[in-house]
């Protein structure tokens, strides 16, 4: 197939917006890992079903504006992006105090319970609302679009969402370098002993941080409702990149995770649109395999993982 | 063991040894010789690097500059395991055994026959094998323990087990990191046995902070401040040297 | 030889009920529908097999295994098709003498990766060696650079993603998501009559336990020990001169040769292979086989795959939603409560019995009433230790 010059440059603009709603949900999805599993070096599997969880509840909380104050319409999903991140955290909170707390020192079998944890959850979603996608009713003004050119269209969709990733990209890290927990947790995860002997409560801390974490994975959840449909599955689809997203990009290096995660989300979109089908995810992943065989401790190595 | 037929060069020789951590030069432009049978101790502050050059003649830390050279071959650059297989054997601060098996498997663990992944699926304990294990273990004063599982050793006996382990091995150089810390007094008494014991048929460089264990062992000294040599010589010499009074005797 | 391969009376016991029940007690009480269906979840105790040696001896946790399942039933798969794509039964197609899939996607010629696979020797030999090599290759560059732990759990991940959309996206070659399919003989044998599945149900038993005690004597011989100590510290095996990088390709690559061979005899008795087989979801589910039935024991594992599977069938059949939940619970049960998962509950149990059987033995021995031979015997029962505790039976 032939391109002209006026359509690659197209293709590419187009594609790299469509590569930019991508890049903001791997990248909130891989803002929580990292702070979950970069930090703290758990594994959970089950992140992508918290993602799932904010979701829903945009959906849910669309579905409860629609039949009770259709008026409200325009304005629920500022709020159901805050519920999202809430009711995340909550169940976040929970799954650590059930669960994750007592398999710290045994990470691999953490990996395992998570996705048990996963199964789970799938399944309740599945009961809930239905094994059919849903989609919220979005408000007027996230829809449309602007004309750049005659053959660039820029959807608003994406320049919200990305919007949203960099606020709350801001947000981590702000409040992992500039305020006392954020220090606390820093503290914790490099000396956890040390930290408990000056008197940091760590288990609060490890608590709040996975809580934390899973908010993200909800708020990634509430921006993946403006790009595509959700499915009780539709966060495991999204588990495997999110986890290269943050070891590609170095696991303990928050930016590390946000040029990885957009290098993927680019390099998948593009791809898409040449190669046939899933092939183009298939072309990345296998890129960054091979990578990581070569230089496992991703773009970015932190100074954690030097031991 | 010592080779007669090259006595006069030396068995390590460390030149212009460096390595800096994101610019932070913990061990700068060392230099270390070592004739073979002798027992060498590096002292200095806490710090001061010691560890550090242990970690780069074993390969633990790959060095930024210079030359290790061992029996004459240069090793710098090299695997851990082709090191050990060379004859260096480390011991590591913290006694670092099996705990989950007995001082008899600890110390078959360790011999050098079946390395490989293919000969140590056919090794077979052989009355040979058998017999250099006591003898290891009556040198190290566990041979009553060989069916004991490692974990429910002392402290000290864990030591000394790990130093067993570099004995199956074979090494003619031993590097120990601080062997008698958190060691009784009595314990004591027995390592500085023990390392005279053992020094007689290979060279060892121990790491130790403890000034009344270093007298009696050592043969030579080497004092560290800051990843550089200040002073070296014997324990006489080096503790009538005013830097090493300053930066740690002193104290 | 025998005592390396069991360790004590126990294990013994233990291997030779488990021929027993799979090999003459199942085989006489089950109709051949169900025989074929243990059959096939038995394919899937290989790989569990596997894991057991690079999961519970070594403490390296593949996420991935169902790549070399996958790697191994393709091989046998793609011989298969070729033989029954045979010219004149494919004469409507536009080109005979093709698979149907290739035909539907206006492939004009066999590819040239599928034309060794017309030779059966050739194929036998790719469905062991395909596996173990590429295993191999990827788990020496991965340790070689120290990566473990969750780090390689992840990529093995990713690696079974890519396999399974790569077989997935390439339909002309690989039969796509349909995967590979109508397999009805081999070598001119029909692997679908009556005759043929007790003959492969059998073949996949003497295989399986082939695997058995080769990882039995792999675990038993100085090499195990080296595996568990490199898992609980290996810097100590590093420097005992040993090279732990190619230490664990290798277990890595032998637990790939299993996994193949079960891929491979899973498409002989099933009769076609698809990379919903292989992907994610497949591959973690094989952990669990191994972790259900006790990640240290090779037995276990052997009934972890064949309990799962029963349950999986069982349940998805009457209640879909109730497996998921119950497939979800035993995987945070079995990591909770029970990390060495029924081998281990077993030995439990046994070695209770042992202890009382111990007491009843010395009163014996006290009335006299005993022979010495049997005294003998009761106190090695009663001595039998269970394996290893997994002190960080999961690696770093």
């Amino acid at each position: 197939m032939e391109y002209s010059w006026e359509d690659l440059r197209a293709i590419f603009v187009m594609q790299g917006f469509a590569g930019i709603s991508l890049f903001s949900v791997l990248l909130l999805m891989g803002l929580g890992l990292a702070l979950i599993f970069g930090q703290m070096g758990v594994i959970n599997m089950a992140h992508g079903e918290f993602m799932a969880l904010g979701a829903y509840t945009v959906y849910f909380c669309s579905e409860l504006t629609q039949s009770l104050a259709p008026s409200f319409g325009p304005y629920y999903f500022v709020i159901a992006i805050g519920l999202a991140f809430l009711g995340s955290a909550l169940l976040g909170a929970l799954v650590e105090w059930a669960m994750i707390r007592h398999l710290y020192h045994r990470p691999l079998d953490t990996l395992l319970a998570t996705w048990g944890l996963s199964l789970i959850l799938q399944q309740t979603y599945r009961s809930i609302f239905g094994a059919r996608e849903v989609t919220p009713e979005l408000p007027g003004w996230l829809m449309g679009s602007f004309s750049v050119s005659d053959t660039i269209d820029i959807p608003i969709n994406g320049v919200f969402v990305l919007g949203l990733a960099i606020a709350v990209t801001c947000g981590v890290l702000l409040f992992m370098f500039r305020t006392p927990f954020g220090l606390r947790l820093r503290a914790t995860v490099q000396n956890r002993k040390m930290s408990g002997a000056v008197g940091i409560n760590t288990e609060k801390v490890d608590r709040l941080a996975f809580a934390i974490g899973c908010g993200i994975a909800g708020i990634a959840g509430a921006a993946f409702t403006t790009i595509g449909s959700t499915g009780p599955d539709s966060g495991s689809r999204y588990i495997v990149d999110a986890f290269l997203v943050v070891v590609f990009g170095g696991a303990a290096s928050l930016f590390g995770s946000v040029v990885s995660a957009f290098g993927i989300a680019q390099a998948q979109s593009i791809l898409e649109f040449f190669l046939e089908g899933t092939m183009g995810k298939v072309a990345t992943l296998f890129f960054i395999v091979v990578v990581l065989m070569f230089r496992p401790q991703g773009l970015f190595p932190g100074k954690v993982r030097s031991n | 063991m010592i080779k007669p037929t090259d006595q006069q060069t030396f068995l390590l020789e460390v030149e212009g040894l460096g390595v800096s951590f994101d610019g932070f030069k913990a061990v700068d432009d060392f230099n270390f010789y070592m004739d073979r049978g002798q027992v060498h101790v590096i002292i200095g502050p806490n710090g001061a690097g010691k560890t550090t050059v242990l970690d780069l003649i074993c390969g633990r830390t790959k060095a930024t500059s210079g030359n290790i050279r061992f029996n004459g071959k240069e090793i710098r650059g090299m695997n851990e395991h082709n090191i050990v297989r060379l004859g260096v054997g480390r011991k590591f601060q913290n006694p670092s055994i099996y705990e989950g098996l007995t001082v008899l498997e600890n110390l078959e663990l360790s011999h050098p026959k079946g390395r490989g992944v293919f000969s140590c699926m056919v090794f077979r304990r052989t009355e040979d094998i058998q017999k250099r294990i006591e003898e290891v273990a009556e040198e190290i004063g566990l041979l009553e323990f060989l069916e004991t599982e490692a974990s429910i050793l002392s402290h000290g006996q864990k030591q000394w087990l790990e130093i067993g382990m570099l004995l199956m091995q074979d090494s003619d150089l031993v590097m120990l990191d601080e062997p008698v810390a958190g060691m009784s007094v009595r314990e004591r008494a027995e390592t500085v046995n023990l390392i005279k014991k053992i020094s007689k048929n290979r060279s060892i460089v121990v790491i130790e902070h403890d000034m009344e264990f270093v007298k009696q062992i050592a043969d030579r000294v080497t004092v560290m401040h800051l990843g550089k040599v200040i002073a070296e010589g014997s324990m006489e010499h080096v503790q009538q040297n005013p830097k090493v009074i300053e930066v740690y005797i002193g104290h | 030889m025998f005592k390396t391969l069991f360790k004590n009376r126990g294990e013994w016991i233990a291997f030779l009920a488990t021929i027993i029940l799979l090999a003459v007690i199942l085989p006489l009480v089950m109709p051949i529908f169900r025989l074929n269906l243990i059959g096939k979840y038995l394919t899937y105790g290989f790989v569990a097999v596997g894991l057991v040696l690079l999961w519970g001896r070594c403490g390296v946790l593949s996420l991935g295994q169902g790549v070399f399942f996958g790697l191994g039933g393709y091989c046998m798969a793609m011989f298969l098709k070729l033989e029954a794509s045979d010219p004149e039964s494919t004469a409507i197609q536009s080109t005979p003498g093709i698979p149907d899939f290739m035909d539907w996607n206006q492939l004009t010629e066999l590819p040239a990766f599928w034309v060794p696979f017309k030779s059966f020797p050739f194929t036998v030999l790719a469905v062991i060696a395909v596996p173990t090599l590429v295993a191999f290759v990827i788990g020496w560059a991965l340790f070689q650079r120290r990566v473990g732990g969750v780090y390689f759990a992840i990529i093995t991940q990713a690696i079974a993603l890519i396999l399974s959309l790569g077989i997935d996206g390439n339909q002309g070659w690989t039969g796509g998501r349909n995967g590979i399919t109508d397999l009805r003989t081999l070598l001119g044998w029909d692997i679908r009559s009556e005759s043929a599945q007790y003959i492969l149900y059998f073949v996949n038993l003497i295989l399986l336990f082939g695997c058995v005690l080769v990882s039995k004597y792999v675990t038993n011989t100085r090499i195990g020990r080296v595996l568990v100590a490199i898992r609980d510290r290996e810097d100590r095996v590093r420097f005992s001169g040993y090279n732990v990088a190619v230490m664990r390709a290798v277990t890595f690559a032998i637990a790939a040769m299993f996994a193949g061979i079960g891929g491979a005899m899973f498409v002989l008795q099933v009769g076609f292979m698809s990379p919903s087989l292989i992907g994610i979801v497949p591959s973690i589910e094989m952990v669990i086989f191994c972790a259900v039935g006790g990640r240290l024991s090779v037995i276990g594992a052997v009934f972890g795959a064949i309990i799962v599977n029963l349950g999986k069938t069982t349940f998805s059949e009457a209640s879909p939603e109730l497996w998921l939940y119950l497939m979800g619970g035993t995987f945070i049960a079995v990591v909770m409560f029970f990390p060495k998962g029924l081998a281990g509950l077993m030995e439990k149990l046994f070695s209770l019995k042992a202890v009382k059987a111990g007491f009843a033995s010395l009163g014996s021995k006290m009335k006299g009433l005993v022979s010495k031979s049997d005294a003998k015997a009761e106190e090695e029962t009663s001595s039998t230790t269970p394996l290893e505790t997994p002190t960080t039976n999961s690696g770093k």
